[in-house]
């Protein structure tokens, strides 16, 4: 069985500043799978190379082993990828019904239609609505989605991002900025919509690191230092120095 | 919890596209004029053009400065097939003209769509104004095709009349547009509601979001231009068969900044805003151009007053008063609203002297003198007194304005505490 998500000797650079230097990854189907490293490690861009928002300089990404290197993000989303954005990318001036709604739309087949009316269809709606009950955003449903509260619009992030059903959700950094229950909640929430998917997320929260990932991969200085079980992460002397190390100036800052 | 839709058709829009079908057809009982009935059919025209490009820009999130192309080339179509039915070579039926007008509004949408709408933004906008240019210049170069500086001209009465329609009398001219006017409103209506209507909006909002819920932006955008493009060479069919010629500035870039501020006079947050836009506009165009010299001034003065005041146009400001409508708190705004209009007449009053006095004395004076009469007021423009009084005049009006806007603030904020007391209820 292919790994739901593979990246082959994955580079890029900005110029002639390497980012992401030489990474090889392959994470199971159903697996929880976070992404650490230090500040500037290069966990963004790598989300942006997986899903097509940069193109790779060298290197393949194999999506259920089918090769998506170089694909429209559009084009790698209708595959069976998703993902969140680390700064909150939804629809301001729709309402939060209508975001899940856009999102489930090209998933159920509808695409670029102009002879359907979109009330008319059930399954989106049934679909769509069941999405803003499982994000918790029912009492919110009609609201725009530009004056919903932080931790709503973090939550309508996550909504749009599985809602169009995709098999690998990718999430960059869901708990950032959000109090502790905040983050218990997302936690909780992330499990939930995450049920028989594979995950992959950027997260700083170490907490929610090692209470949600079946594995841990280190990002440092674009390369993948380490990968494994929490248990081995956390009793990796390489990870100890490399990362932790910085993460302790960090907190002091 | 199984979804029911709503059903296609219940009470509400009914009442509102009935409404609007009911206005239609009996604005000309009311107004026989053929001053007004030539507006009204103006009108007609321009709702279905203000409503094609706000699928652009209000919906889409693409500023145009080139939307007269599909108007004026689907009118160019529409008068050379007309002048081919008249001459016996070609038969198609008046009424349907239009679509012959829509298609080629279409064909041009298909051609110069798939070019500019592979950028959004002020790329689009250029490439947009750049194809205007291009347009407006072949139309000068083709003179066959475009009719150099005169136009193309012809005439709507041909063949033989079906059940005594000749579309001779402009009072079936103003029927003709008036039932695509409606039915283009409906459809571009429905349109809003279909799932490309829908990922337009998306679009609008967040282009690179789109694209990771599926959807190609290019894509939506290319659609959706192509589809206004259709509307747009309707509207220009119906102004060849209204207007009888059709020359190259219905192609030029005026014709799309036109086009333009309707809409954003009206609104372009809201369905119906470019409706009241075109109305407006039309009006104010064919109206105080009657009255006024300066009109295009006053215009231009109104244009920026909106931009400042009410940047979304003439359908926010009625939004805005949805939750103390639906509160019933209105009428207590309207005291503030009279004392506001009233000192907002003053302030005009003083405006418009100045203006017309200034207008006087440049332009006018060497045929005319400087001897005026303004609201009924008879003056000589060269002497001092008429102008210290108008400039006295702006002041009060001005000075009366801001405190009415004082008071309108202080009604306002009433209301608001009684609608914010009825939610958190």
């Amino acid at each position: 069985m292919p790994a739901a998500l593979e990246l082959k000797a994955v580079h890029k650079s900005f110029g002639k500043t390497a980012i992401i230097n030489g990474v090889d990854l392959a994470i199971e189907k159903g697996e929880r799978h976070a992404v650490i490293g230090p500040n500037g490690a290069g966990k963004s861009t790598l989300f942006n190379l997986i899903s097509g928002r940069f193109p790779l300089s060298t290197g393949n990404i194999l999506l259920d082993g089918q090769d998506i290197t170089g694909l429209a993000p559009n084009e790698i989303n209708r595959r069976g990828l998703a993902r969140s954005f680390q700064i909150t990318n939804i629809f301001a001036k729709l309402s939060v019904y209508e975001n899940i709604r856009c999102a489930v739309m090209w998933s159920m087949g509808y695409r670029y239609s102009f002879w359907k009316r979109v009330a008319g269809l059930r399954d989106v709606a049934d679909r769509a609505q069941s999405i803003v009950d499982m994000i918790n955003l029912g009492r919110r449903r009609d609201t725009l989605a530009g004056v919903l509260s932080y931790a709503e619009l973090r939550a309508l992030e996550i909504g749009v991002t599985i809602a169009g059903g995709a098999n690998v959700i990718l999430l960059d950094e869901p708990t950032a900025g959000m109090s502790n229950t905040e983050t218990a909640d997302a936690v909780a929430l992330i499990r939930n919509v995450t049920q028989g998917k594979t995950l992959v997320m950027v997260e700083h929260d170490m907490s929610v690191v090692f209470g949600l990932a079946d594995r841990i991969s280190v990002l440092v200085y674009g390369q993948v230092i380490a990968t494994g079980t929490p248990e081995e992460i956390r009793s990796n002397k390489a990870v100890q120095e490399a990362y932790l190390g910085t993460e302790a100036t960090e907190e002091s800052e | 919890m199984a979804y029911q839709p709503p059903p296609l058709i219940h009470r509400k829009r009914l009442l509102t596209w009935g409404l609007t079908a009911a206005v239609l057809i009996v604005m000309p009982l009311i107004f026989k004029q053929s001053f007004a009935l030539s507006m009204m059919s103006q009108m007609g025209i321009a709702i279905i053009f203000a409503l094609s490009y706000n699928m652009l820009l209000g919906q889409t999130g693409m500023l145009s400065f080139g939307h007269a192309v599909y108007f004026g080339l689907g009118a160019f179509f529409s008068v050379h097939a007309l002048n081919a039915v008249g001459a016996g070579n070609f038969h198609w039926p008046v009424t349907l003209l239009p679509l012959i007008g829509g298609v080629a509004g279409l064909f041009f949408g298909v051609i110069f769509g798939y070019v500019t709408t592979k950028h959004s933004g002020t790329p689009f906008a250029m490439i947009s104004l750049g194809i205007a240019e291009m347009v407006a210049a072949c139309s000068l170069m083709f003179p066959t095709f475009f009719g150099g500086e005169g136009g193309i001209s012809t005439d709507r009465v041909v063949g033989n009349a079906v059940m005594g329609i000749t579309f001779g009398p402009s009072i079936q001219v103003y029927y003709l547009i008036a039932g695509w006017c409606f039915v283009c409103m409906v459809a571009m209506y429905a349109l809003t509601q279909t799932p490309l209507g829908r990922m337009a909006n998306a679009v609008r909002d967040n282009a690179e979001r789109a694209r990771f819920v599926g959807y190609n932006p290019t894509h939506v955008r290319y659609m959706m231009l192509m589809l206004s493009s259709f509307f747009a060479g309707i509207a220009g069919a119906l102004a060849a068969i209204n207007y009888e010629l059709v020359t190259a500035e219905n192609v030029g870039v005026v014709a799309s900044g036109n086009v333009l501020l309707m809409s954003f006079i009206g609104g372009i947050g809201h369905f119906f805003g470019p409706i009241i836009g075109a109305m407006l506009v039309t009006f104010i165009q064919s109206a105080l151009s009657n009255y006024t010299l300066a009109w295009l001034l006053y215009f231009g003065l109104f244009f920026l007053v909106m931009i400042l005041f009410a940047p979304g146009g003439i359908a926010s400001l009625i939004t805005l008063h949805k939750p103390a409508w639906e509160v019933a708190q209105v009428r207590k705004l309207v005291p503030s609203y009279i004392v506001a209009g009233l000192a907002g007449a003053v302030l005009l009053v003083g405006v418009i002297s100045l203006i017309e006095m200034i207008y006087q004395v440049e332009t006018k004076a060497e045929q005319s003198g400087t001897e005026m009469s303004l609201f009924g007021i008879g003056f000589d423009a060269a002497t001092v007194m008429p102008w210290v009084v108008s400039v006295c005049i702006l002041f009060v009006g001005a000075l009366l304005l801001w405190m009415a806007s004082r008071y309108v603030r202080s009604s306002w904020t009433q209301v608001a505490a009684v609608i914010n007391a009825r939610r958190s209820a």
